[in-house]
């Protein structure tokens, strides 16, 4: 195993994106992922990279389109306010089939919001990150060593697909410290991008990033296409830990910050003899549908956690298919859920249950 | 036998969409003309916007890019940073370049971004029909001025060649016009002198290009030009409002 290092969330994910192959990356000042801009700063410009404060969000994610569509991997970052200013360009950019990494560090909204830490763009980021019919893919990490190996597997799966993917953290995982170890870089073996745009040579026929299509059937052909590819996502690449579910009578589901949280909570509550295990979603989406719809096949409740007022909990619901009963518990605008309260929530599920 | 004119090979054979009279055609060409003459078709990459050229991405032959409305400068940037050594130029109208493209266009500006904007500025927002632009006149009558343009509620036109001029990272601004074969020699040139810019890598470099609507002007091809040159060169005057080409926008590297 590689050299241990101890760093903040927020620069994990940076070091992470460069050792992942990115030297391009176009930012814009917001609290709690400024940090990411910073090290891009320091870092980029020693290695040959472009760091490149922009005018805008709009702006940081159009400059992400150009470079991307170079066939360079590409990235920005930026907290829930500032991701809502991206949608448009996200929208373009999987509309045009183009690869790149967008890290959402959020806070609490709605509006300005708040600064500290939320998971209140869960719909934002698995449902509607755009207009129009598109997926991105979305993936939670839960420490910074996971923020880091998160960040690899996003370049390489956004490459594999063409599409935009998602880092889904949040201001308690972009601040905290943690040790962590980085994997070999693997930008020796990228493959070519024989659709992007970098120039003709006269070799070959022009290449088009595009996505208008003006004709109805065409305009239709190209999503069920876009569809498909989902399909094959959907199958494949679900990630998600599951932790002492075997045995289980509750589960509780959470993501991120909020499933180190309820850990511990089954932790505890595992030692006063309730029979609970937590089952945390790595993607968001594709969601871990299947392994919910067979845990609740197995269980008596399910409790979802989350730090906003229950947006993941909606896709709980449809993979148990009413199979069990789906409580939630959450906390929004900022305030974290601690230990004791979720320990507290997976009592009374159990208490109500035996009455 | 011998050959005395071809096409230029800078466009594809793909018959383009715009309206009778309308000079995008002009325009096209001569910047594949020039593109093809400097050499550089192998190695450009083009951005359309959103608006009447949108669907430039077919006509040019070379790598096309098409940008959300407004922020084709900023998909230009990107492209230039990943492809310093290539072409990048982006053709936009005037509402996607002076409205809702502004801070793009003024920051890649200011930057010296080492790109090229064909600015094609007609007055008016062609493709959504004709409504009222940053850069319709005072007292034209569109769709959305179906009165004329109020300055006192609308506010007055923008001058972007003006504006831009007074930013250190512009290398090259210059306004000109294709309604006679003077004026598009004369265009034809500053398009040239703007990729040549680049291509030297002196900065930022800018053609504003006023074109006619017929369609949406309610004119003949014939009557837009004369309306053109009545109406238009008065406000926005032809004529080179920056040139630093020669020590460029970043002097002491």
């Amino acid at each position: 195993m590689s050299e241990k290092f101890l760093m903040k969330g927020n620069e994990a994910l940076a070091e992470a994106a460069i050792r992942a192959g990115c030297r391009h990356f176009f930012g814009y000042p917001i609290t709690p992922q400024t940090e990411i801009s910073a090290y891009m700063s320091k870092r980029m410009p020693k290695i040959g990279g472009t760091y490149l404060q922009a005018e805008s969000e709009v702006a940081a994610i159009n400059m992400v389109l150009g470079a991307a569509s170079a066939g360079v991997r590409a990235m920005t970052s930026s907290s829930s306010p500032g991701i809502s200013l991206k949608s448009e360009g996200v929208s373009y950019i999987a509309g045009s089939d183009v690869p790149c990494v967008i890290i959402d560090v959020m806070r609490g909204g709605p509006g300005l919001g708040g600064i500290q830490p939320s998971q209140a763009d869960y719909w934002q980021a698995t449902k509607s990150l755009g207009h129009g019919d598109f997926q991105i893919l979305v993936y939670a990490p839960a420490s910074v060593q996971e923020m880091v190996d998160l960040m690899y597997k996003a370049f390489d799966k956004s490459d594999e697909y063409r599409m935009p993917a998602m880092i889904l953290a949040d201001g308690m995982l972009g601040q905290m410290m943690e040790p962590v170890s980085f994997p070999e870089d693997n930008t020796s073996n990228l493959k070519e991008k024989e659709w992007a745009t970098n120039g003709t040579k006269e070799a070959r026929k022009p290449n088009i990033i595009n996505s208008l299509l003006l004709n109805p059937d065409e305009l239709e052909k190209s999503i069920v296409e876009r569809y498909k590819k989902y399909d094959i996502i959907k199958e494949k690449e679900v990630l998600f830990e599951d932790y002492l579910t075997d045995d289980a009578d509750f589960v509780v589901v959470a993501y991120g910050a909020t499933s180190r949280i309820s850990k511990s909570a089954v932790n505890e509550a595992r030692k006063k003899g309730i029979k609970v295990g937590l089952l945390r979603p790595k993607t968001l989406w594709p969601f871990p549908t299947e392994k919910l719809y067979q845990l609740s096949k197995q269980v008596k409740k399910m409790l979802v956690v989350e730090m906003s007022m229950g947006q993941m909990v909606d896709d709980v619901k449809l993979s148990t298919k009413g199979n069990c009963p789906v409580e939630f518990y959450g906390r929004t605008g900022g305030v974290i859920p601690t230990p004791k309260e979720v320990l507290n929530e997976i009592i009374k599920l159990a208490e109500k249950e035996g009455e | 036998m011998a050959v005395v004119f071809e096409k230029t090979k800078g466009l594809t054979d793909k018959e383009t969409h715009y309206c009778p009279g309308c000079t995008h055609g002009i325009i096209h060409r001569l910047v594949a003309e020039c593109l093809e003459e400097l050499g550089l078709l192998g190695t450009t990459v083009g951005v359309a916007s959103v608006g009447c050229s949108v669907m430039a991405y077919d006509y040019f032959n070379c790598d096309m890019v098409q940008a959300p409305h407004g922020r084709a400068p900023a998909v230009a940037t990107g492209l230039k940073r990943a492809l310093p050594q290539n072409t990048i130029f982006t053709y936009q109208g005037d509402g996607d370049l002076a409205a809702i493209g502004t801070a793009e266009t003024v920051h890649a500006a200011t930057r010296g971004e080492n790109i090229t904007i064909i600015f094609v500025n007609n007055a008016i927002y062609g493709m959504t029909g004709g409504q009222m632009a940053p850069t319709t006149l005072p007292n034209q009558v569109t769709q959305t001025s179906p009165y004329g343009r109020d300055v006192h509620t609308a506010g007055y036109p923008i001058r972007m060649c003006e504006m831009l001029s007074t930013l250190s990272g512009v290398a090259y601004a210059e306004r000109v016009t294709v309604i006679s074969p003077q004026t598009i020699r004369n265009a034809k040139k500053a398009i040239k002198k703007a990729f040549t810019v680049q291509k030297e890598g002196k900065g930022f470099s800018i053609i504003e290009v006023l074109s006619t609507c017929p369609t949406n002007w309610g004119m003949s091809p014939i009557e837009a030009m004369g309306w053109l040159k009545d109406n238009m060169i008065p406000y926005y005057p032809l004529g080179v409002y920056k040139d630093v080409s020669e020590e460029g926008v970043f002097p002491n590297d």
